[in-house]
């Protein structure tokens, strides 16, 4: 412990040191960001500044944090199968119900009717991601999370047959692959990887924003991939798999 | 606005240090939630309602979810170890 | 006073790195890995603050109007997304030692033998 203060007094006093030097809070300079601010809404004709700046100024960082995101997905997938003498626990109806019988009523019938709106909901925060706050990553964690609800308020095998681990990794590869191609359809058609190439439409409109609303999907489609991916894993884990 | 920014922040330094002083795993990842919550209030106070919504669903949902059943799986190979070792 | 921000997160930043130091279980060190990255959250939205300005989504406010900083916002939220998925990876590893060496203490592991 002795090792540690002495190693973090002075790591302190240099971050105080210098966020000291930071300019006072609210009192915000920077060129290229309020540059954005102005010019958005004219030039890509989105009014969610955000979005427009993750899939269309900077696109191709946030093709590198989504691959990110896939890596420590298939990184997981990868660390947690199945181990030599390691059995699977057979996982029939019975079996299935038995982990949850905490569940009462009130809670399966919360998280059933739930499902559908929270699914629209997400679908809804995809799509909209140009014009309201939202986006991709947003409305992916929200729609991975109605697949939790099925875990929640059903069984563990009603979420499996909703989700089977095929299917939800097609889903993840689509999604990013999905994403690339968005930026390769920018190199084809406008000479420039990413760069937005489909027509621009109306701001505030449903279909707008040009290849913006493309992304934002691949993207929800991805995140939501990966998350349920992770939590069937650690569900596998915690229901499924027997150790030697 | 600036009082109730100034509450936010000071909450989320004591939310902070409740996460880490909290010793058992199980109640750190609650608290861990409850924390992701308070982070994801502060972010709507900084104008900031993008990052609010995906810390919101990640940092209630997402990790203490995980947290949670990797401690189940640790849990019963714990249980299954002790019994076969009797 | 307008120091309270960038303050709370060097101090989110050291108290997490102290319970990094001095947490005896592998999953309580991931959680407070996970109290790190906030400490980064914070201070970013911190820096792209502006006074008096709304958020930088222009549905209903003129376009030019005073709005903060949207690439701040652009690089956080991504990271929320991003770091939750490395978070469950280090999870995943933690229950791996777990298996292999029965314990979650990090002080005794076995160091790898060749």
């Amino acid at each position: 412990m002795c090792v540690f203060a002495g190693g973090a007094l002075p790591l302190a006093s240099l971050l105080v040191w210098g966020l000291s030097g930071l300019p006072a809070f609210g009192d915000f300079h920077g060129a290229y960001a309020l540059l954005v601010d102005r010019i958005v809404v004219a030039q890509r004709h989105a009014t969610d500044a955000v979005t427009a700046v993750n899939f269309d100024y900077r696109a191709l960082d946030t093709l590198g944090e989504e691959f990110i995101l896939f890596t420590s997905v298939a990184g997981l997938a990868v660390l947690l199968r199945e181990q030599r003498g390691e059995r699977l626990r057979a996982i029939t109806r019975g079996a299935g119900e038995h982990h949850f019988q905490g569940a009462s009523y009130a809670l399966r019938a919360l998280t059933l009717v739930l499902v559908g709106p929270v699914l629209v909901l997400s679908a809804y925060i995809d799509a909209h991601g140009a014009i309201t706050p939202g986006g991709g990553f947003q409305g992916g964690v929200v729609g991975a999370a109605a697949l939790l609800l099925v875990f929640l308020g059903g069984s563990y095998l009603a979420m499996r047959r909703l989700s089977p681990h095929a299917l939800v990794e097609a889903a993840e590869a689509a999604g990013a692959g999905g994403y690339a191609l968005v930026g390769l359809g920018g190199m084809v058609f406008a000479a420039a990887y990413f760069q937005n190439f489909l027509g621009l439409g109306t701001p505030a409109t449903l279909i707008s924003a040009g290849t913006i609303p493309l992304s934002s999907l691949a993207v929800g489609l991805e995140v939501s991939g990966a998350f349920v991916l992770l939590w069937a894993e650690f569900l596998d884990q915690a229901l499924v798999v027997r150790g030697r | 606005m600036e009082a109730l920014r100034a509450v936010l922040l000071v909450l989320l330094a004591l939310g902070g240090l409740a996460v880490v002083l909290t010793r058992e795993p199980l109640r750190q990842a609650l608290v861990l939630g409850v924390y992701g919550l308070l982070l994801a209030l502060l972010f709507f106070v900084l104008q900031a309602p993008d990052v609010a919504l995906s810390q919101i669903v990640v940092s209630t949902v997402g990790l203490p979810v995980m947290i949670l059943l990797a401690l189940a799986k640790v849990r019963a190979h714990d249980h299954r170890k002790r019994r076969g070792e009797q | 006073m307008s120091f309270l921000p960038y303050g709370v997160a060097a101090w989110l930043f050291m108290i997490g790195l102290y319970g990094l130091a001095s947490s005896e279980n592998l999953i309580g060190m991931v959680i407070c890995l996970a109290v790190l990255q906030s400490s980064t959250y914070v201070l970013l939205l911190a820096i792209g603050y502006r006074s008096h300005a709304s958020a930088p989504i222009f549905a209903d406010i003129p376009p030019g109007s005073r709005a903060v900083d949207p690439v701040v916002q652009a690089l956080t939220l991504t990271d929320v997304v991003v770091e939750a998925t490395v978070v469950a990876l280090l999870l995943a590893l933690a229950v791996q030692a777990h298996k292999r060496f029965g314990t979650l203490d990090p002080a005794r592991l076995n160091p790898l033998r060749g």
